[in-house]
């Protein structure tokens, strides 16, 4: 009878989660976006190691992944995160402007604009390329799928949208409505408008929908992966975005919970050897640039613009082309 | 109170009216009334302009199309296949009944997204329906097909569940009377079991169709999404919350809500008619 208790109540500890002989000192919880699933997976082991030999101290680390603004959604609404990182900066700044529980000038707390690794978008084909898609001039070209999440719902549907946009603007001399023109007819090419990231990368690798997919450098080398070289391969178009998805500890959560030592230690621990080495094996570019000479032979250099430099910062750019009547809304309105 | 409460009730032997109408409005209160008037409370907050303008603009109204467009024709072709199902399982012995019986309520209980994410597999361009559908042009996954596949989907259990009891209390006597007094089966179909069934047939339409407008988890999945085009109404009010737009959801959430509870409510009333229309006969 008691056997049977314990192991019932073995399998239960172990259904939610718990290692029962593991006994944290302080929990955190990370509030992260949609595919830094693998990522933190690594990197909190590697934290709660390093923190035990450091401290003593056994450091626990829930994770909790969804599209960033409906995790960022979470946070305002009430979900106690210690610490979030996010898919891009806007959706921080709201956790700020909301509901208060940080100040506003966060991301100056950590070095590189507290974006410990970046990322760009890249381009997903099939194998071969069947149909020469080779920059951005290609997507808008009549026959062809794209395939991009919904940038009102999705983080890195809007570095898409941005990547794309900044090319455009590029080509034409920064002729805002030729780069609205060609925004619109890439979006004509989209059959599908999934709310996630991953969600796209679902309808193009099990579906088989289209031509292209539109994705973060990171989940396109986690496809080839995934489904095998032999099927998809990577182009990098002339041009990309600098993506820099932003970490911050939620002051007043942690400050409630007591574990503010602990939070900052492990965003800190992201700007660490260790830790860049971590996020460069999961396919983000790592800040360091010793790490980045040592691992980032599969990082090739191209082209990257900014955010800030190619559309004066998010809080323009989220006015501009994502709000309700924004210029996104304009190109998809039948 | 009590003599308020004797006012507005009629006369009953049945002892216990006050104690449990109280129960049941508070119950009702806390779980349905109060969060739906907070919903109506936010809305308001936008001011009138704005709230026409959010919840009038073409792309909200083409969602709109779709969401109560497609649910009205998923719940006619549930109304029809429903009814078929049920007559199947309830005049005829075969094998293997009990277990065709018990999943009828699947769709109940699968998780939506599950049933989405199966649809779409099925019905994808590369799926084993799909593949073969693609040739002959016809296309379900991404498209306003595939939205009211998933609706017909999860509202089949609510047509099937309301018609099966009333035909099992039909009694056959009412048959045999009408075939020997020289109806032929469809005479006796027609003007003696359909309308036995007509009351059944109307609430197991309405509650299908009810599913099939507040509907989000597997249609998501199978839609494309797209704006103006296969983007559900749900699916919009999401994506004004997701940019910190509540006002804006819940002004969409009421249109839907108020249309909803119109519909609902004149098929309530039809049904009452019909109703007293027969027992004044």
């Amino acid at each position: 009878m008691s056997l049977r208790l314990s192991t019932a109540s073995l399998t239960l500890a172990l259904l939610l989660g718990f290692a029962p002989s593991v006994k944290a000192d302080a929990t955190l919880l990370n509030v992260s976006y949609d595919p830094t699933r693998e990522l933190y997976q690594d990197f909190n082991a590697a934290f709660a190691r390093h923190w035990k030999d450091k401290t003593g101290e056994v450091v626990t680390v829930n994770q909790s992944h969804g599209g960033a603004g409906k995790q960022a959604r979470a946070v305002i609404d009430g979900l106690e995160a210690d610490v979030v990182t996010l898919a891009l900066a806007y959706d921080i700044d709201a956790i700020s402007e909301k509901a208060g529980l940080l100040p506003k000038d966060w991301q100056k707390r950590l070095a590189h604009n507290s974006s410990p690794y970046t990322s760009t978008i890249v381009f997903l084909v099939r194998k071969g390329n069947p149909k020469a898609l080779k920059d951005w001039s290609d997507l808008v070209k009549p026959g062809v799928q794209v395939i991009t999440p919904n940038p009102k719902t999705s983080g890195g549907a809007r570095w898409n949208y941005l990547a794309a946009w900044g090319y455009a603007q590029k080509q034409n001399g920064n002729d805002q409505a030729k780069a609205q023109d060609s925004s619109k007819a890439l979006y004509a090419n989209v059959p599908v408008l999934d709310t996630g990231a991953r969600g796209s990368t679902n309808t193009f690798v099990q579906r088989g929908i289209g031509d292209v997919l539109l994705a973060w450098e990171n989940e396109a080398f986690l496809a080839l992966d995934e489904i095998g070289r032999d099927k998809v391969e990577i182009v990098l178009p002339s041009l990309s975005i600098l993506a820099e998805p932003p970490v911050t500890v939620v002051d007043k959560v942690v400050d409630k919970h007591g574990t503010r030592k602990q939070a900052e230690a492990y965003l800190n621990y992201l700007y660490s050897k260790e830790g860049q080495e971590i996020a460069a094996k999961h396919f983000y570019r790592p800040r360091d640039p010793e790490v980045l000479k040592r691992l980032g032979a599969r990082f090739p250099s191209l082209t990257l613009i900014t955010i800030d430099e190619a559309f004066g910062g998010w809080q323009k750019a989220q006015k501009t082309h994502f709000e309700d009547g924004g210029i996104f809304d304009a190109i998809t309105r039948k | 109170m009590s003599v308020l409460a004797h006012r507005l009730r009629e006369p009953s032997v049945i002892p216990g009216f006050g104690i449990t109408l109280g129960v049941t409005l508070t119950a009702l209160s806390l779980v349905v009334l109060i969060p739906l008037s907070a919903l109506f409370l936010k809305a308001a907050g936008l001011g009138f302009s704005d709230f026409i303008a959010t919840a009038f603009d073409s792309r909200a109204m083409a969602a709109y199309g779709l969401s109560f467009g497609a649910a009205l024709v998923a719940a006619l072709v549930n109304l029809f296949f429903g009814t078929l199902v049920a007559w199947v399982l309830v005049r005829y012995r075969f094998a293997g009944k009990r277990i065709l019986d018990a999943l009828i309520d699947l769709p109940f209980a699968l998780p939506t997204a599950v049933a989405g994410i199966a649809l779409t597999t099925l019905f994808a361009p590369n799926g084993a329906f799909g593949s073969v559908l693609e040739p002959l042009g016809i296309k379900v996954a991404f498209t306003r097909l595939g939205v009211i596949l998933a609706m017909i989907f999860i509202g089949l259990p609510f047509v099937v569940r309301s018609v099966q009891p009333v035909l099992e209390d039909l009694e056959s006597e009412v048959e045999e009377a009408a075939a020997s007094l020289g109806a032929s089966r469809l005479q006796t179909l027609w003007l003696v079991v359909l309308p036995s069934l007509l009351p059944a047939l109307i609430s197991g339409f309405a509650l299908a169709f009810a599913r099939a407008v507040g509907e989000y988890g597997s249609i998501i999945f199978i839609a494309g999404n797209m704006p103006g085009q296969t983007e559900i109404a749900p699916l919009l009010i999401i994506i004004k919350l997701e940019q910190y737009n509540y006002a804006g959801a819940t002004a969409i959430a009421s249109v839907m809500l108020i249309i909803s509870f119109v519909l609902l409510f004149v098929i309530n009333r039809l049904q009452h008619w019909r109703q007293s229309r027969m027992e004044g006969r």
